[in-house]
């Protein structure tokens, strides 16, 4: 016993010479520059999946500024933006929200003129263009909501101003995504995810904004019906999708349906399901795991969504400040090329160019086969040399928009149907 | 004589001081409960659009909640509103009864068939161990379990009594009873194992030099005295369970509609009007639930 006790003593000085060590560079590193503009720290609320944590540690070590992140599902976002406008300084939130969130007056328009990279921003945003060619615009399309004529506008402007409502931080194009492993095909429609073949197997999400879209692409695919609209149905048209659902439900289609980024991972890691809607970070999640899963590219195309940054009208001077050098900081490539290698896509495409090595930039953004083996910005291994991203290449991916996570008109009757269709 | 005299001479002063000393409850119980309760009443009554709600009132929420319960829709089912309740009612039941018989056996074994102290008590232990973990990593460990590629599946397709893996072990009605019951027994024990123990044994060794079968000791004897703790034990878990909506969606594939899931959806998507006319109704089902109980055992006269 005796002799083991000093080892431990010596074990516990070191760590404590190592903390000590620590704490010096951190403060000799930082303190100057929080001392010299006072220490600000900004509340970004948001949800888990954008707020990383290697973001807000380069983002203090570059400019002294703390984030200070309020995590929170996408629909309380929208719910405290609407209802607590004070807890925040920055939002993060998806662009369909807008439509609830910009009547209250709660956000200011962003001066783009106080913004560096703002003409930089995809055309996909400003235009709903990807290389020149329109894309799908059913839906709540960012260039709809992009723009107010006046900071306190609680109007959108059908043309493009100077005043932004959200600087766009991520997006991405939604799919199907299916076990290839258990599935043994192709698959290339929508309409596959309500195969009987897939009976038992097959899951849909239960966020009904979202999940309605799904819906609506495979009543779509099935040729049932093709809408003018579908990110703002009718009510027949809603009629229509539920009792599609509705009949799929009870001839026992779905296995389950999920809420939870982590529920669509546990089915489908687990082969309880085999074809279901998905976002991006989940299929990437699964392969983690080292089981085979495909983000499926279909022939009737994506079902798009775009978040980003907005500022709250309490925000004034310091603060202010901060949350525009942050949304600055965020534009300029660190965090674009930190998005792009998760497998979104970041606003300013140049800017995050220049951060990435080249064939990084090949394999996520142009759709080239991997020069050598692609890692997650955690450093797993993402894609062996070789492989060629899910969808092609950026052009392809969002020029294969059809449609847009939306609020609908007619919103009320459409979560009462879905309702209905959980009921039955 | 002299103790009640002395009680009733000293009545008015009591009652004063007593009041006092009820006030911090009071207040917490009329800050945290009454007035949200006021608030949830009136916003009920209130109308809303997708982003503000508007003081005003109207039944709006009430009828839209009911809209289409007169008649059954084209698949011959009743409205979603009836449905929901009639399901959410229909688990809460079936948990009930379930835990009710486990409850009452286990409590039973305690009381009565375990002989020294350090024993209950170590037993008793033992049944809380289902809280010892969180609920949600407790939820998601049923799937390993019962999943198509699960143990349970993967044993029973090995000894060869059935070709395919069973599908309704997971994401049915019977994994959402099966993890109620596992999480809300312990409920049930409790105040069952406490009325029990204050059964004064000499009745029990009474009824058996009297004749009494088992049996007979057990329906005329124990059942009667313990009627608090199993009224008790109901009001828990009726309670819980109809207000759930966590474990119906995890264990149920978010399938199962559960009035508490609708309240849960309807705020997501700030309809809180509506929200509130639902919770309004529930609460209602609810009270006049435990009403009926109630009726069976007046428990504070039993307490």
């Amino acid at each position: 016993m005796k002799e083991e006790k000093p080892p431990v003593e010596s074990l516990a000085t070191d760590r404590r010479k190592v903390l000590k060590g620590t704490a010096a560079i951190l403060a000799s590193g930082i303190f100057p520059a929080i001392h010299a503009e006072e220490k600000i720290v900004l509340r970004y609320l948001g949800t888990a999946v954008n707020q990383d944590k290697k973001i807000a540690e380069k983002f203090k070590a570059d400019t002294g500024i703390e984030i200070q992140y309020v995590a929170v599902t996408t629909d309380d976002v929208t719910k405290r933006a609407v209802t607590a406008p004070n807890s925040f300084d920055l939002i993060d939130t998806e662009y369909f929200s807008l439509k609830k969130i910009v009547p209250t007056g709660n956000l200011l328009g962003i001066d783009t003129k106080r913004i560096k990279n703002a003409d930089k921003i995809t055309t996909l945003f400003t235009k709903g263009e990807v290389a020149g060619k329109k894309v799908g615009d059913q839906g709540t399309a960012p260039k709809k909501v992009m723009y107010l004529d006046k900071p306190d506008s609680k109007t959108f402007s059908a043309t493009p101003t100077q005043y932004m409502t959200l600087i766009p931080t991520v997006y991405n194009a939604d799919t199907l995504g299916i076990r290839p492993d258990l599935i043994k095909r192709p698959i290339n429609s929508w309409a596959e995810l309500l195969n009987p073949e897939f009976k038992g197997k097959a899951a849909i999400l239960n966020i009904p904004s979202i999940g309605i879209m799904d819906a609506a692409m495979v009543v779509e695919a099935k040729g049932i019906y093709k809408y003018p609209d579908k990110g703002n149905m009718t009510k027949a048209e809603i009629d229509l999708t539920i009792k599609t659902l509705i009949e799929a439900k009870k001839a026992g289609q779905f296995r389950a349906l999920w809420k939870d980024f982590n529920e669509s991972v546990n089915l489908m890691a687990s082969g309880e399901v085999v074809i279901q809607s998905m976002w991006s970070p989940a299929v990437t999640a699964v392969r983690t795991k080292g089981i085979a899963c495909t983000f499926q590219p279909l022939k009737e195309g994506y079902r798009a969504w775009a978040a980003g940054f907005g500022v709250p009208k309490s925000v004034t001077g310091k603060k202010a400040d901060g949350v525009y050098e942050f949304i600055n900081w965020f534009l300029d490539g660190w965090a674009g090329a930190y998005l792009n290698r998760q497998g979104y896509y970041s606003a300013v495409l140049d800017t995050a160019k220049a951060k990435m090595e080249a064939y990084e930039w090949a394999y996520w953004m142009e759709g080239k086969a991997a020069a050598q083996d692609i890692k997650s910005p955690n450093g797993d291994l993402l894609a062996k040399a070789g492989s060629i991203r899910d969808g092609g290449s950026y052009e392809t991916r969002m020029g294969g928009i059809a449609c847009w996570n939306a609020v609908m008109d007619e919103n009320e009757y459409m979560v009462k149907k879905w309702n209905e269709f959980v009921a039955a | 004589m002299t103790t009640q005299q002395n009680t009733q001479n000293s009545v008015a002063p009591l009652r004063i001081s007593a009041g006092w000393q009820a006030t911090p409850y009071s207040m917490v119980f009329l800050l945290f409960f009454l007035i949200p309760l006021g608030l949830i009443l009136m916003v009920s009554f209130w109308e809303f659009n997708e982003y503000e709600m508007i003081p005003t009132f109207t039944w709006h929420s009430y009828i839209s909640i009911f809209e289409g319960c007169t008649q059954l829709n084209e698949y011959g089912d009743t409205c979603v509103t009836l449905k929901t309740y009639g399901s959410t009612i229909r688990i809460s039941l079936i948990v009930w009864f379930i835990t009710l018989i486990l409850g009452f056996s286990v409590a039973y074994f305690l009381a009565f068939c375990v002989r020294t102290t350090a024993m209950q008590t170590m037993l008793f232990v033992l049944c809380t161990v289902p809280f010892w973990t969180s609920n949600v990593i407790r939820m998601i460990s049923w799937i390993p379990l019962l999943g198509r590629n699960g143990l349970v599946n993967q044993s029973l397709v090995g000894m060869g009594l059935v070709d395919q893996p069973v599908e309704w072990l997971l994401f049915s009605e019977f994994s959402v009873v099966l993890a109620f019951v596992h999480l809300y027994t312990m409920f049930m024990i409790v105040p069952i194992f406490n009325s029990m123990m204050r059964i004064d044994r000499s009745l029990i060794e009474a009824a058996t030099d009297n004749g009494a079968t088992a049996w007979q000791t057990l329906w005329s004897v124990i059942i009667p005295l313990s009627r608090t703790g199993i009224i008790i034990g109901s009001i828990f878990v009726i309670t819980i369970v109809m207000g759930d909506f966590v474990t119906i969606g995890v264990m149920g594939g978010q399938q199962i509609a559960s009035v508490g899931k609708i309240i849960q959806v309807q705020t997501s998507f700030l309809q809180f009007p509506l929200a509130a006319a639902n919770a309004v109704i529930l609460l209602l089902v609810v009270l006049m639930i435990i009403w009926g109980l109630t009726r069976l055992v007046d428990i504070r006269k039993e307490l």
